[in-house]
């Protein structure tokens, strides 16, 4: 019991100095950085090199892991954040998601992905009080701690940045006013958040005692609930929420086990953005009062399209492919459709509700899952299956989901992400080992497993879906939708209840989600929970926005650059997700509501 | 006088609508000059334009004898502009020492610094007693001395307030704008400031322009406006004899 004390504020110190970084940053840019999320890796990563690698003694490994990670925080702030978070917070948030995946994967290619032993530097169980073991190390990782805290409040309070960093964050346009330096009070906060996390990150490794390059997003994420939790802004409430969060968590996994770590992460997340959604020492209206969802990528007109490529496409597409192409295009063809289907049905949640969800994994992963169970247990055939699948997705993620449609602009992305994570983390502890011999589809006693099939049948699965797509966007309905997404507080006046429409485009986005997912599952035949990965809830949201974030018909293109092009030219995962960041970055950037739209 | 502040044919753009059409401005040193006009004539724009904060797209904005069209806001404090913006913006979370602290971030000199608190705290004795309380539980009459105060920590040569007297009851409406004229006579500091009620604003400026749809429409000294037959009728409520 004292044991899992001292456990939970090990883990909570580590979140207290993420929590703070991200508050830092938050307060200052109104941006929620993911990039500083891959710095918990990379800070744990580094000093494995450093030390284990190059030999170096750790004090001396450690001030050259911080200096790398400030260096580099810098960078990311310079090239990527701060052009986008003028304009648009939500697009910059996006972009520093794509920074974090490729941060990630460099990481990945540069230190390998397994997970490294770390060396021991300090003695970890060689002190106790009572029942209670402990280690030098520990004592170490918690005055340091101490001492960055004291130093940054007495900075916050006294320095002249300091103080014009608090000044910023109150009121950007003012400080601005008063001659302060609102460009450089930024780089410095993200230096120091950076820095903050790469401390983070060694303290992990130093705690675990091993490191991983893709163990950032996780604690990342935990340690921006931490921050949600104290009060997002609050630097005091970000070290109450790290610890308060830490504890919390030790004792969950103490009672429910390790697996359970993300849903209670997850459940707490909720019960805070619901119940004081200003956090414990924060003040409701934070910073920005204007509506961050709906139209948070630049306005456009889409190109026009002759209308001889519709049924030119339909032609290529359902009869000249499948003559023509061989088994590899062919395979490659239906993962294309797949994802175009899931992409296309979730421009309703994207581009019309205007809610950038991040973790369409989880309802992907509900329709695989119930489209394998149905017709092992209850012998559906694959035809009924399909169908089930995209209906229990839609309900299963809207019950979920529906604490989370009252909270606004950031915190819904990230409400959707951490859902995301905890769907494949409840199937993980139901079903961890996976599924096999998933039946293939059959039509009147004949076995359809040939990539022609598998290939026709998915993409009539997605010119249903497009039909249907192209017949809410002309409905009552889709307008409605519209209307929320593109001007929330204007929907409410005419007397659109915003929420429930999110929450409805929501659904019809997992409906085709769950869909695809059942597609996917019998065409594997095998199915665990760690194919459905943040990696396929950030392609999905590349997809769209590549090619139009409000167009069905731009899914399909983004699906055919992004997986066709990708699969041809024999990209390695890690380079891929590396180019998925890229694009998302450049598309945002360059050409904000997908290619196939002309900026206005 | 010599012109302390000179806006030169200058036109702004927000994306294709043309914010500013061409106007010409002059603040002489030591003067009150205020600036009219209805919503959405391009009051504010023109602050913010004076304070850099909008991008001129072709005429010139000459301070203090030095060309700033394309200094930076920072530059333009240091040289000795300062700024009481829209519903006065104090920062709410920070003490009323801080927030004076703050107008006066670029300034290098700590003595000075320490001095013009103390005079500050002399000028708005109720800062003084509240220097420590936080700047956002003041009351709104409060906050706008505050707002001053701050904007003279820099040690400006001219303030430009926008609608110092926004959301304040008509007993403290007075009250600023003696507060305007105390500051202009004591200190010397040049004034220009956004008003609705081109009465009382036209009471205590030496000069006025008029803006309409980006345009200054109209501008002369304050006893020529307030005769203007149309100044009368569109801002006084008095209808013009026919």
């Amino acid at each position: 019991m004292l044991n899992t004390l001292i456990d939970g504020l090990l883990r909570g110190n580590v979140y207290a100095l993420g929590a703070v970084g991200i508050s830092l940053v938050f307060g200052v840019m109104n941006v929620v950085n993911f990039a500083q999320f891959s710095f918990f890796g990379l800070g744990a990563m580094l000093a494995w090199f450093f030390v284990a690698q190059e030999g170096l003694p750790f004090w001396l490994a450690l001030p050259l892991v911080l200096a790398i990670c400030a260096a580099l925080g810098l960078v990311i702030n310079i090239s990527v954040v701060r052009p986008l978070a003028k304009f648009l917070p939500l697009a910059a948030m996006l972009s520093t998601y794509a920074v974090s995946q490729i941060l990630d994967n460099v990481s990945q290619i540069a230190f390998g992905a397994q997970f490294r032993v770390f060396p021991k530097v300090m003695p970890t169980s060689n002190l106790h009080i009572g029942n209670m073991r402990f280690g030098t190390s520990d004592v170490v990782m918690l005055a340091i701690t101490a001492v960055v805290m004291v130093v940054m409040s007495l900075f916050l309070k006294f320095g002249k940045i300091g103080r014009a960093i608090r000044a910023t964050a109150q009121d950007q346009e003012a400080a601005l006013q008063m001659g302060i330096p609102v460009g450089q009070v930024q780089h410095v906060s993200f230096v120091i958040a950076s820095t903050l996390g790469g401390l983070a990150g060694v303290f992990i490794a130093l705690y675990v005692g091993v490191a991983n390059p893709t163990s950032g997003l996780d604690i990342g994420l935990t340690a921006f609930v931490a921050a949600t939790l104290g009060g997002l802004g609050s630097l005091v409430g970000g070290v109450i929420g790290g610890f308060v969060l830490g504890i919390l968590e030790a004792f969950g996994i103490y009672f429910f086990g390790d697996t359970s770590r993300e849903i209670i992460i997850f459940v707490i997340l909720i019960v805070v953005l619901i119940l004081r959604p200003g956090g414990l020492l924060g003040k409701v209206p934070l910073i920005s009062t204007e509506p961050l969802t709906g139209t948070f990528l630049g306005k456009g007109r889409p190109l026009r399209i002759p209308r001889w490529v519709w049924p030119a496409a339909f032609v290529v597409g359902g009869i000249v492919i499948p003559l023509v192409a061989n088994d590899y295009v062919l395979t490659t063809g239906t993962q294309v459709l797949i994802y175009a289907v899931i992409a296309a049905g979730f421009t309703v949640t994207a581009g019309q509700s205007g809610v950038l969800a991040l973790g369409q994994a989880g309802p992907i992963a509900i329709g695989a899952y119930t489209s394998a169970l149905v017709t092992m247990n209850l012998h559906f055939s694959f035809w009924a299956a399909l169908p089930v699948a995209g209906l229990s997705a839609a309900i299963i993620a809207s019950v979920l989901a529906s604490p989370i449609w009252g909270v606004k602009g950031h915190y819904i992305s990230i409400a959707t992400l951490g859902l995301g994570i905890a769907i494949v983390a409840i199937i993980q502890l139901v079903e961890p080992q996976g599924i096999y011999n998933i039946p293939v589809p059959q039509w009147f006693g004949a076995v359809l497993s040939t990539p022609v099939a598998y290939y026709l049948i998915d993409f009539g699965v997605l010119v249903v879906t497009l039909l249907v797509m192209w017949r809410i966007r002309r409905s009552h309905l889709g307008k409605v939708i519209s209307s929320v997404g593109s001007d929330e507080v204007a929907a409410l006046a005419s007397g659109v209840r915003g929420r429930n429409y999110k929450a409805l485009a929501f659904a019809i986005s997992a409906f085709f989600a769950g869909v695809g997912g059942s597609l996917l599952a019998h065409q594997y035949t095998y199915i665990d929970p760690t194919i459905f990965t943040m990696l396929m809830s950030l392609l999905v949201v590349t997809i769209v926005i590549m090619g139009g974030v409000s167009l069905p018909y731009g899914a399909v293109v983004g699906s055919i650059i992004l997986i066709g092009a990708m699969e041809l030219l024999r990209f390695t995962p890690e380079l891929r997700i590396i180019v998925y960041g890229l694009v998302l970055i450049l598309v945002v950037r360059f050409r904000p509501g997908g290619i196939l739209v002309r900026n206005s | 006088m010599t012109d302390l502040l000179a806006l030169d044919d200058v036109h702004v753009y927000y994306g294709p609508f043309h914010a500013l059409r061409g106007n010409t401005l002059t603040v002489g040193e030591g003067e009150i000059v205020s600036l009219l006009g209805g919503n959405a004539s391009g009051k504010s724009t023109t602050m913010k334009t004076i304070l850099g904060l909008i991008k001129v797209k072709s005429g010139s904005v000459r301070f203090a004898g030095e060309d700033v069209t394309n200094a930076s806001t920072r530059h333009r404090v240091k040289a000795g502009i300062a700024s009481v913006p829209e519903a006065r913006r104090v920062f709410p979370q920070m003490t009323v020492d801080e927030n004076l602290l703050a107008g006066a971030y670029t300034r290098k000199d700590r003595v000075g610094i320490a001095e013009d608190l103390e005079r500050m705290r002399e000028h708005f004795p109720r800062l003084g007693e509240r220097r420590r309380q936080e700047a956002g539980t003041l009351s709104g009459g409060e906050q706008q001395m505050l707002a001053f105060a701050r904007a003279l920590m820099s040690r400006p040569k001219l303030i430009c307030m926008d609608e110092p007297t926004m959301g304040l009851a008509p007993k403290l409406v007075d009250q600023v704008l003696d507060e305007i004229v105390r500051i202009n006579k004591d200190l010397g500091v040049a004034v220009l400031f956004v008003e609705q009620q081109a009465e009382l604003a036209l009471s205590i400026a030496s000069r006025g322009y008029v803006l309409a749809t980006g345009e200054i429409v109209l501008n002369g000294t304050s006893r020529e406006l307030l005769d203007n037959p149309q100044i009368q009728e569109a801002y006084l409520g008095k209808a013009t004899q026919a």
